[in-house]
């Protein structure tokens, strides 16, 4: 039959082989992503978002690092029990400047998308350092090693260059102001601190990890956790305005 | 006279130790600088290993062919196989490890490199890309040589995808437990190991390809297929997943170029095509060459097989989105991928029914051959995970089954039961012909690691079905006055005795692997003081 002896074509010359496989991989994957980068509903701007703080970013990198998406994932379903468990369905808009995303694929522990608030700064840090003194059926390892790990803020504009590179739309007085912004987020009676809120509108000054002294790893990954979820204003957000 | 490929690749890898050197003594991060300098050790060595060889070799390279017959190349091959064993029991200890800090979390120590978070990156990639793609690169180096009856291309090349690949593997694995990590599920090294990682793929892909351009048979064989799209398919996926700029070229940190939504869909076509290429495809090409050569058939319909082969690599790359079922990805996107994972399970029984009736007219070996019969169960997990997978990418299904262990105990049939088995099963085949024994050394205990595996798969999947929809069912589970009837915390206590069995189940495949550890270690110690056999006596078994 002619179609089948027409395959000895490709099953004779391995270069047309090759391309066939090559064209026959490219399809799928070319309708499903192009068009992410285009569509209204992926590039959608929302009130509120504004790029990481130079401490939350390291406090995300420290979140990255320890693995913490394998068990917590950072997107909520517009299902009823999630919404009503995490809060509102999470939006496209609300990872915009993660690089990369953090949406996680498992639940062994909750969702954190929307954490943010929900606990003081204490709670966090007596959690981390040891979980079981505040959920005693919890599983999720202990950090004690945070709490000890000290920042050093003088690559923080480095990495705040390399998300401008990437698109994030870091101004250059915030990366100019990098490491000094970094120390005065948590440290609210420094000099740094208003100018440091004027450059990142409503968030958080505080000394996350409750001690004065000295900037941590705990510092960061607080500060993170606390701004999850908060920068869009829910009351104010328009679902119907990206219908199509 | 040293050859153009010792010179200029002495020469590539001098310079690579001088880069190295540079980037370790600029850095400020101790965990770059550590594999700045494992790669400069690396590099010497293979200056040292590349000149060695020179003046020890004979002044000709191998011959093509001694006496009208390939004189094949099982060097590559013989390391990879180890390779993948000794990869195996170590991605099989960690998971069962991680399993049990699951289950009794002290066992995580709290300190920064014993937590799950950085172990369990640990574990798949020890098991997906150190033991199976040693596997892969060794079931495939053997398969393209004899099935193009052709001495593999290249004189170093092949020496350098198995060695580079391995020392791959290496950097990603020490660099998890540092902490080094994009974070993107399975394809977690950073910049510096993805960029090494694409030199050896390409490689890779010429010296298959180029052991295919000198082929003596007309045809190529449906093996190769499934391998060559496995190789092809996979550099695309890496490319696109993985491009990121470093916040400095001495330092381990860099951004993804693509963020939120594209970087998700970019992961997913990404991660799910890795299980379809590197856990499918490559395997697939083992079940073809494997299960007819040990069962003595031909493959039942070499029509099937062409179905079979661009009706899977065309559908697969269309199903990643639904890992994102319910997400912020768009309604379309979420609704294609379901469309085409279901559609998807046409495809995957055909090649099971292709593997399965290759054994008409000699069932009767699976009561004596054990070898054969753990290639043929692993078809039949494969069938069963191809049913389960699209049945959870349908949307309803996958709004209970996501974010619970049912995902985890269905990548585990798939892996344990089928890459897994599959894998064995090639190793004991692969084993005694590469390392030309009469046999394995004993067939019993081959009887042994099968059952004592099964049982351990079994018990592994059916308690994360169970854990998975307990979990799945107390999330959305509600009371009569309409609130929510489980605090988060009383799922997560309500895992605790499957987590153990699982671990228990794990336990037990693991003792299955190390059975065949020692039986593929007597069998190549076997006749060790009978070893210096001619060159040419390797063909005996083609």
């Amino acid at each position: 039959m002619s179609l089948w002896s027409r395959h000895q074509i490709l099953e004779k010359n391995s270069i047309v082989l090759i391309i066939g496989i090559l064209l026959v991989i490219a399809i799928g994957g070319l309708v499903e992503i192009a068009p992410l980068f285009y569509l209204k509903s992926t590039i959608e701007k929302v009130e509120g978002m504004r790029p990481y703080t130079p401490l939350e970013l390291v406090g995300r990198n420290i979140y990255v690092r320890e693995g913490c998406y394998l068990c917590h994932s950072q997107m909520v379903r517009p299902l009823r029990d999630e919404t009503e468990r995490y809060g509102h369905y999470s939006l496209a808009a609300e990872s915009m400047y993660d690089h990369p995303f953090q949406w996680g694929s498992k639940r062994t522990g909750p969702d954190l998308a929307r954490v943010g608030g929900k606990y003081s700064d204490d709670w966090h840090v007596t959690h981390l350092i040891n979980p079981r003194a505040i959920v005693p059926q919890s599983v999720m390892p202990g950090y004690p090693f945070l709490a000890q790990a000290a920042l050093d803020p003088s690559e923080a504009a480095a990495h705040l260059r390399a998300n401008r590179a990437i698109g994030v739309p870091y101004t250059d007085e915030q990366i100019a102001n990098a490491a000094a912004d970094m120390k005065a987020q948590a440290d609210p009676d420094s000099e740094g601190a208003d100018a440091f809120q004027k450059r990142y509108a409503k968030a958080a000054v505080r000394n996350f990890d409750g001690d004065a002294k000295r900037l941590t790893e705990m510092d960061a990954l607080v500060a993170y956790l606390q701004m999850l979820g908060t920068l869009v204003d829910f009351k104010l957000y328009n679902e119907k305005a990206n219908l199509r | 006279m040293m050859s153009f490929g010792e010179g200029g690749l002495a020469i590539a890898f001098a310079a690579t130790a001088f880069l190295c050197l540079f980037a370790a003594a600029l850095t400020t991060d101790s965990a770059f600088a550590f594999h700045a300098y494992l790669g400069a050790a690396a590099s010497i060595g293979a200056v040292v290993a590349i000149c060695n060889r020179y003046f020890s070799r004979p002044a000709d390279l191998p011959p093509q062919e001694i006496d009208g017959r390939p004189n094949y190349n099982f060097g590559p091959i013989k390391f990879a196989a180890a390779a993948s064993v000794f990869w195996g029991i170590a991605g099989f200890t960690v998971g069962l490890l991680i399993a049990a800090q699951l289950a009794w979390p002290a066992l995580n120590f709290d300190l920064p490199w014993t937590t799950f978070g950085r172990l369990r990156p640990l574990h798949t990639s020890a098991v997906i890309f150190a033991f199976g793609g040693n596997v892969l690169i060794a079931t495939s180096f053997y398969v393209v040589q004899k099935t193009c009856r052709a001495r593999l291309a290249g004189d170093l090349a092949p020496w350098f995808v198995v060695l580079g690949y391995n020392f791959f593997i290496v950097i990603a694995g020490t660099g998890y437990l540092l902490g080094i990590t994009q974070s993107k599920e399975y394809a977690e090294p950073e910049w510096y190991a993805d960029l090494w990682l694409t030199i050896v793929w390409v490689v890779y892909l010429l010296v298959y390809a180029g052991t295919i351009l000198k082929r003596k048979e007309p045809h190529i064989f449906v093996a190769n297929w499934f391998y060559l799209a496995f190789i092809v398919t996979i550099a695309m996926l890496h490319l696109g997943n993985n491009p990121a700029l470093p916040v400095s070229f001495a330092g381990a940190k860099s951004y993804i170029a693509w963020a939120g939504v594209q970087d998700a869909m970019f992961q997913w076509w990404y991660g799910h095509n890795a299980v379809g290429f590197f856990l499918t495809a490559g395997f697939l090409g083992i079940m073809y060459y494997f299960i007819p050569k040990r069962a003595e058939r031909p493959i039942y319909s070499y029509r099937l097989s062409i179905v079979h082969f661009w009706a899977l690599i065309f559908l697969y790359i269309w199903a990643g989105p639904h890992h994102l079922h319910y997400t912020a990805l768009p309604d379309w996107a979420q609704t294609l991928g379901m469309t085409f994972s279901v559609m998807l399970w046409m495809p995957s029984w055909g090649g099971m029914i292709n593997g399965l009736m290759t054994l008409s007219g000699a069932w009767d070996k699976l009561r004596t051959d054990p070898v054969l019969r753990m290639l043929v169960v692993s078809v039949a997990f494969y069938g069963m995970s191809t049913f389960e997978g699209p049945m959870m990418s349908v949307k309803v299904v996958n709004s209970l089954s996501h974010y619970t262990d049912w995902t985890i105990g269905h990548v585990h049939s798939g892996a344990l039961g089928w890459v897994g088995f599959v894998s064995f099963g090639a190793l004991y085949c692969l084993v005694p012909w590469v390392w030309s024994r009469k046999s394995l050394y004993s067939l019993r205990l081959v009887n042994w690691h099968f059952w004592i595996a099964t049982i351990g798969i079994v018990l592994y999947i059916s308690a994360m079905w169970v854990s998975g929809i307990l979990q799945g069912l107390m999330w959305r589970a509600y009371t009569s006055l309409g609130f929510l009837e489980y605090s988060f915390i009383e799922s997560v206590e309500a895992m605790h005795p499957f987590y153990i069995i699982r671990a228990a189940g794990g336990a037990l495949f693991l003792i299955g692997a190390l059975i065949m550890t020692y039986n593929l270690w007597m069998t190549v110690r076997s006749t060790e003081t009978a070893e210096i056999m001619p060159q040419l006596k390797l063909q005996a078994a083609e």
